[in-house]
């Protein structure tokens, strides 16, 4: 029993250690709750754009460091969520966001999978309709049922 | 008809290969620039080598410009350098450098050692310029017209192919541009 709580202890350990050097090392100090939870949110939405697939929360790059000090003041002069978004996407477009705008140029991304689910289904309602009218061809016409007939009659 | 649908999903892999396969040879770093289109930034530093002499953006105005960004700190910019070098005997452009997020002295040594190609570098030690172009690296160069818009932003080094293959054309386009008096 005791082992089982060291190993649990030990493996929480390397958990949190992993963690924390995987979190990059600033402090900023925030006037209140909300404000922190918009920075954290907004850092978890923007795109790094040096190193792609991570967000401004997850990256160590200088830039990301930047944008983290930009985004926090932005935050600290009392702008809106809209406006910092706007900030950052006019400087570094919209690859920045993780969740692209709906726009011309993204339709095919948002509704693409919309429409490939509602072809699946057509398909499929298709394909299900189709089999009555395969056993329609399945019953015997007449001469072949006389055919038959004799052919069973022959026996 | 029959047969065609047999081959449907045969024509759909093939199309889909072609698409991935097309996907492979591009550079996902390779991003648009938020900025083509707009007027260059306001701003308002000193130059590398005069710390008591402001430039702002209406200085870049009324020449085809390139803005070159390069900081020591950068490894490819040392690369691009002599290509610069080159670039700057076009008497029909005017190659300013922003240097970014550099160290004043160190910058001073590079352009002493090496040459200094730029007509000015605008010394932008905290990146607030940078910031306001969309840099997230170095080097990168920017084409500006003679009106002041920024119409190209290129990441990367430039050398001899880059420069004929991106920026020949379109500096030759805004020659032309300038010629009409658009």
């Amino acid at each position: 029993m005791r082992l089982i709580s060291i190993f649990i202890l030990a493996f929480a350990l390397v958990i949190g250690v992993n963690q924390a050097s995987a979190s990059p090392v600033e402090t900023f100090e925030f006037n209140d709750e909300v404000t922190k939870i918009r920075f954290q949110a907004l850092s978890k939405e923007l795109r790094c754009p040096k190193c792609q697939n991570q967000n401004l929360a997850d990256s160590n790059s200088p830039i990301a460091q930047d944008l983290r000090k930009e985004l926090y003041e932005l935050l600290q002069q009392g702008k809106a969520d809209s406006e910092i978004v706007d900030f950052m996407v006019s400087r570094y477009g919209e690859f920045v966001l993780y969740r692209p705008r709906v726009s011309a140029l993204t339709y095919v991304l948002w509704f693409g999978p919309v429409v490939l689910i509602l072809i699946g289904i057509i398909v499929v309602i298709v394909v299900v309709r189709r089999k009555p009218a395969d056993k329609k061809a399945l019953v015997l016409t007449s001469e072949q049922q006389d055919k038959l007939k004799d052919l069973l009659n022959d026996k | 008809m029959g047969k065609l649908i047999r081959f449907l999903p045969l024509i759909l892999v093939i199309a889909l290969g072609v698409v991935l396969y097309r996907g492979l040879s591009l550079n996902p770093q390779d991003m648009p620039s938020a900025l083509v289109g707009k007027a260059m930034p306001a701003f308002s530093l000193v130059t590398l080598n005069d710390s008591e002499k402001t430039v702002s953006q209406t200085d870049l105005v009324g020449d085809i410009v390139l803005v070159n960004v390069w900081a020591t700190w950068c490894p490819t910019c040392k690369y691009e350098h002599p290509y610069l070098v080159d670039v700057a005997k076009d008497p029909q452009v005017k190659l300013y450098g922003l240097n970014y997020k550099d160290d004043r002295d160190a910058a001073k040594k590079w352009l002493e050692h090496y040459e200094d190609p730029y007509v000015f570098s605008i010394f932008d030690e905290e990146g607030t310029l940078g910031l306001d172009l969309g840099v997230y690296g170095a080097p990168e160069t920017f084409v500006i017209d003679h009106h002041g818009v920024i119409r190209k932003r290129f990441a990367g080094a430039i050398d001899t192919r880059v420069w004929r293959r991106e920026f020949e054309p379109l500096i030759a386009q805004l020659i032309e541009e300038k010629k009409q008096g658009k």
